[in-house]
């Protein structure tokens, strides 16, 4: 092989510069700050939620997508969580109404996560306009 | 004698409330959230087999300023008001009879229709022709109560069904409504750029078992908005009894809003 010195160098050079991001973190310059999500409402309990914490945590993105298509293409509005009174398959209605700084429960996550969700185009957001 | 018809009605009276009335204190107490301006599904749901409205148009002519029935619905629905007709989008308004009615209009027509105007907006058509023309079933007809709906999610803005509707009934949003929304309503999305809108005979009251925004609103009594399939309802009654037209019958959609001239 012909300059193999220089050929095994630029390898070995390409796959530090490649796994350079994990070395990074492994060596622990690099500190993940989750952000400080703001708890609901103080009048409501933090039990109240239409579904559990984590789990919504992880799927919330899917049962608005399971609300929208339930309302709006089956006209099936109205739902009652577990131990919990009648509830409106609502983004603006339900969900803001608890979780009233959209700012810093919603776009605080999002941008962490660096999602950029279309919701607020057309749904409101009731703090904002009052 | 055992028991008598009054005692019968009284036992079973306070039975039905006993097991009832627990359930029933029980939503009202815990109904806390006041930012709501709809109600949560007070006395259930309006439903219908077949929704359809008849304007008695006699009663617009009398009141021939009024407009109350679409700024109560362009309130409801967030309809931006833009001023002008090249942007204007619209649920329900006002049109000339000649042109809400063309094909009923002749020179020697009565004065009084010369110069009237009609309410018009979507017709609810029974064989409706946006919903064939839309690519992604954005619009369709509902097979609980034949409302033409829409889904604003699944809009792409192809204007297709603009061009397929003949009673103009649709509008399409050339720019950001917000702005030119007087005063948003927080229980109602808005609209974006790039979406068709239309009048959803408003369903999402007829959920709430409120009847449309307009016929709420007037004052006058010249709106009637009930089942078709229902032989004793108000609409059909007002069809048996009186001389209605709909607009260009001849196309074939089978309109569903009916007018009294």
């Amino acid at each position: 092989m012909y300059d193999a010195g220089k050929v095994i160098l630029g390898i070995v050079v390409a796959l530090v510069l490649v796994t350079f991001p994990m070395w990074y973190n492994l060596a622990g310059e690099a500190t993940v700050t989750v952000p400080d999500l703001e708890k609901a409402r103080d009048s409501i309990p933090s039990t109240l939620c239409v579904a559990d914490t984590v789990w919504m945590r992880g799927h919330h993105m899917d049962l608005l997508n399971d609300w929208r298509d339930q309302v709006v293409r089956g006209g099936d509005r109205f739902f009652r969580p577990p131990g919990d009174r009648l509830r409106e398959k609502s983004l603006s209605n339900t969900c803001l109404d608890c979780h009233v700084n959209k700012d810093k429960f919603c776009d605080r996550c999002h941008t962490f996560m660096g999602v950029d969700p279309y919701c607020w185009d057309c749904h409101v957001v009731p703090k904002e306009i009052m | 004698m055992g028991i008598d018809r009054r005692k019968f009605l009284k036992v079973s009276g306070l039975t039905v409330l006993g097991l009832t009335g627990g359930s029933v204190s029980k939503v009202f107490s815990s109904e806390d959230s006041t930012d709501v301006i709809q109600p949560v599904r007070p006395a259930g749901p309006l439903t219908a087999q077949r929704w359809a409205m008849v304007i008695d148009l006699r009663k617009c002519q009398e009141q021939h300023e009024c407009d109350d029935c679409v700024t109560a619905c362009h309130t409801a629905h967030n309809v931006p008001d833009w001023g002008n007709p090249k942007d204007e989008v619209k649920w329900i308004w006002k049109e000339s009879f000649e042109h809400a009615f063309h094909e009923q209009e002749h020179h020697y027509q009565q004065e009084k229709l010369k110069h009237a105007t009609a309410l018009v907006m979507c017709n609810h058509c029974d064989n409706p022709p946006c919903v064939r023309v839309c690519p992604t079933k954005a619009t369709w007809k509902r097979e609980a109560d034949g409302i033409v709906m829409m889904d604003w999610h699944r809009c792409i803005g192809c204007r297709y069904c603009v061009l397929a509707c003949p009673y103009g009934s649709r509008s399409f949003n050339w720019r950001d409504p917000r702005p030119k929304i007087k005063k948003i309503r927080p229980d109602f999305p808005t609209r974006t750029r790039g979406v068709v809108e239309k009048c959803t005979f408003c369903e999402e009251r007829l959920a709430r078992g409120l009847m449309p925004a307009c016929v709420e609103a007037c004052k006058h009594g010249a709106l009637y908005f009930g089942d078709l399939e229902d032989a004793h309802s108000n609409v059909r009654a007002l069809l048996a009894e009186r001389y209605t037209i709909r607009r260009k019958p001849g196309l074939g959609t089978n309109p569903e809003v009916y007018y009294i001239v």
